[in-house]
């Protein structure tokens, strides 16, 4: 009974703060339509590069062809567009500036704020995404195989995918704890995103090895298996297997959550705001 | 006697702050060796606040004010010592101690910056989980206090730093806190609204009961809103008491403004002589030889106006402030008190 009271309150303190960010969001225009840019642009790099590179070396690379490539890196756009945080350079930003004090004093978990900002400033990037994704399918031509049961399994992959990266982003944005060069933390964390979650080449290019390092780490699961599965390159098996690492990152980053923000706590009051 | 809404033992805060001196030299050998000083921010704190009093808290910048509040607040980690508040220990952060409190500080925002300040209020009560009938009612109170009606639609990046400062406190008393943590509440206001937080600030108390304890560089607010003063130096309690006994224990003068004809009198035999403008002149007298001066200046000159004053808070405040080691606690007995204004006579001359 409790349990379900704190439940209509988590949710209650979710929908005013969706309402709060999407009110502060749509006064800020030109800044929506600069955000859906640079979501779609990196994405559509890498699909025009590896297509060139595909026609150019007999018409494929490994498994994919330029019509492969085109359908995952669309996926890609969208399943980035979902999952991706700014959290990071928040933290870094609150410390800074004594912000933090503010969440402090609150008797609720500062990071139910911060989903629902999250989550809310997408509400209206998202469709925009989508409809640029619709556009590049007609210019592009993707091909995938698309199955039922892979969509099915692809809404629960999206929404594990979100929830490991944004804990372990936010994990990780409360290094603005324990130092002021955050950015180095950041620079190194996106790198490794971009090398192994399957955004800079779809990890099906990459060497065994260097395959099963990519499956060892979470960043595949934030966003590269989301995409993969979507795209119908995945057995039912691989998927099922995967929705089961996924949910062990889980636990694991909210583990992590955990512990860090209480250590972050006890460092932060130990220095001072 | 009802327990204490607050209440702070021995009560410390260390800071270790790297030290360097300037040069590339220093800065390169900073890389492999870090020398870090201890720095006492707060140094063994005692006092207590019952429930529903309003409290001045006062020192110079650096004194440890802040970081008291804070660490009361639940936002720093004393290094030693024991405080709680409303039987909680503070820095534990339980939901329920957070519940009951509030620390406004000046100058900083917590409403969202591009809504109304009506939005911000209804994301706190969600934060709070206010039940609505509550939250209306307390709503329509501080909106009646603090005159916010038209200030509620507006956004508040548009609002005046005056206007928007009283949003941020009416932000802050939502949730009706029993314990309010003021932060120099009133910094950079113009003088009006000052005195409208003010009145708003005694008017909660009274109508709710909260305990309140205020830091301030305006003497006006504590003068206004505080019978009872805690004076901090280095971290170190100077005075806890009634304001009235500071300002008793601390003046060895009274000042007399005399208004004469023009400034051609020679007054130096009165007492000194610290201005003179068109006729008015300003002397500070020892305290004890006011009614004699005062006397004999009526007697002796044509005096068109006389006024005795106590000296302007500020300066007593400042020569609390400036007594060095030797005097930290000047809760003593009367005698050495006396032993002590003379002392004081003594040096100010």
């Amino acid at each position: 009974m409790k349990l379900l009271l704190q439940i209509r309150h988590l949710l209650n303190l979710y929908v005013q703060q969706f309402k709060t960010t999407f009110a502060t969001m749509v006064q800020y225009r030109a800044s929506l339509v600069i955000w859906t840019i640079s979501a779609v642009l990196e994405p559509l790099v890498y699909l025009i590069v590896w297509s060139t590179v595909s026609n150019g070396s007999g018409g494929s690379v490994g498994s994919y062809t330029a019509q492969g490539f085109a359908a995952y890196y669309i996926a890609l756009m969208i399943v980035n567009q979902v999952t991706y945080t700014w959290i990071m350079y928040e933290y870094e930003y609150r410390v800074r500036q004594g912000y933090l004090s503010f969440a402090l004093l609150r008797p609720v978990h500062p990071i139910h704020a911060d989903i629902a900002d999250n989550l809310s400033s997408k509400l209206i990037t998202l469709p925009l995404v989508l409809i640029v994704a619709a556009v590049l399918a007609l210019l592009f031509h993707p091909s995938a195989g698309l199955h039922a049961w892979a969509l099915l399994a692809f809404l629960p992959a999206l929404v594990l995918a979100f929830l490991v990266r944004f804990l372990i982003e936010w994990t990780l944005a409360l290094a603005a704890f324990w130092t002021t060069r955050v950015s180095a933390l950041n620079q190194v964390y996106f790198v490794l995103m971009l090398f192994l979650s399957g955004q800079i080449a779809p990890l099906g290019l990459f060497p065994p090895w260097l395959q099963t390092v990519a499956a060892v780490l979470p960043f595949r699961w934030m966003l590269g298996f989301p995409v993969e599965l979507l795209v119908g390159r995945l057995t039912p098996l691989q998927s099922l297997e995967g929705l089961g690492v996924q949910a062990a990152w889980l636990v694991l980053s909210l583990l992590l959550v955990r512990v860090v923000w209480r250590a972050g706590v006890r460092v932060y009051s130990a220095v001072g705001a | 006697m009802t327990a204490p809404a607050i209440r702070l033992r021995e009560l410390c805060k260390t800071y270790l702050v790297p030290e360097r001196e300037a040069g590339t030299g220093a800065a390169l050998r900073s890389l492999f060796h870090r020398r870090m000083r201890a720095v006492a921010a707060v140094d063994g704190l005692n006092f207590d606040l019952a429930p529903g009093e309003i409290v001045g808290f006062l020192g110079p910048n650096g004194a440890g004010k802040t970081t008291t509040l804070k660490m009361l607040a639940g936002l720093l980690h004393p290094t030693a010592g024991e405080c709680r508040v409303l039987d909680h220990v503070p820095w534990k952060r339980e939901r329920d101690f957070l519940r009951q409190i509030t620390l406004v500080m000046g100058q900083r925002n917590q409403l969202v910056w591009d809504i109304p300040a009506a939005d911000s209020f209804e994301l706190n009560r969600a934060i709070y989980r206010l039940p609505v009938a509550d939250y209306r009612r307390t709503l329509d109170e501080l909106t009646g206090l603090l005159d916010l009606g038209p200030l509620l639609k507006v956004p508040v990046r548009n609002l005046s730093l005056g206007e928007r400062m009283k949003c941020e406190v009416a932000a802050a008393l939502l949730h009706r806190p029993q314990v309010v943590f003021l932060d120099e509440p009133t910094i950079g206001l113009d003088v009006t609204m000052q005195r409208r937080i003010r009145t708003f600030i005694a008017e909660y108390n009274h109508r709710y009961g909260a305990t309140i304890l205020l830091t301030s560089h305006y003497m006006a607010d504590v003068e206004a809103l505080c019978k009872r003063v805690i004076v901090i130096h280095h971290g170190r309690l100077l005075f806890d008491g009634d304001l009235a006994d500071l300002v008793q224990q601390f003046t060895a003068h009274k000042t007399i403004v005399v208004q004469l004809e023009d400034c051609a009198a020679d007054l130096h035999f009165y007492g000194e002589l610290v201005d003179c403008s068109d006729g008015r002149f300003t002397l500070r007298v020892p305290k004890a030889e006011t009614a004699h001066v005062t006397e004999r200046l009526l007697a002796d000159l044509p005096v068109i106006d006389l006024l005795v004053e106590d000296p302007p808070i500020e300066e007593v405040i400042d020569r609390v402030f400036t007594q060095e080691t030797g005097r930290e606690n000047l809760n003593t007995t009367p005698m050495e008190r006396g032993q002590a204004d003379k002392k004081d006579i003594q040096g100010y001359a």
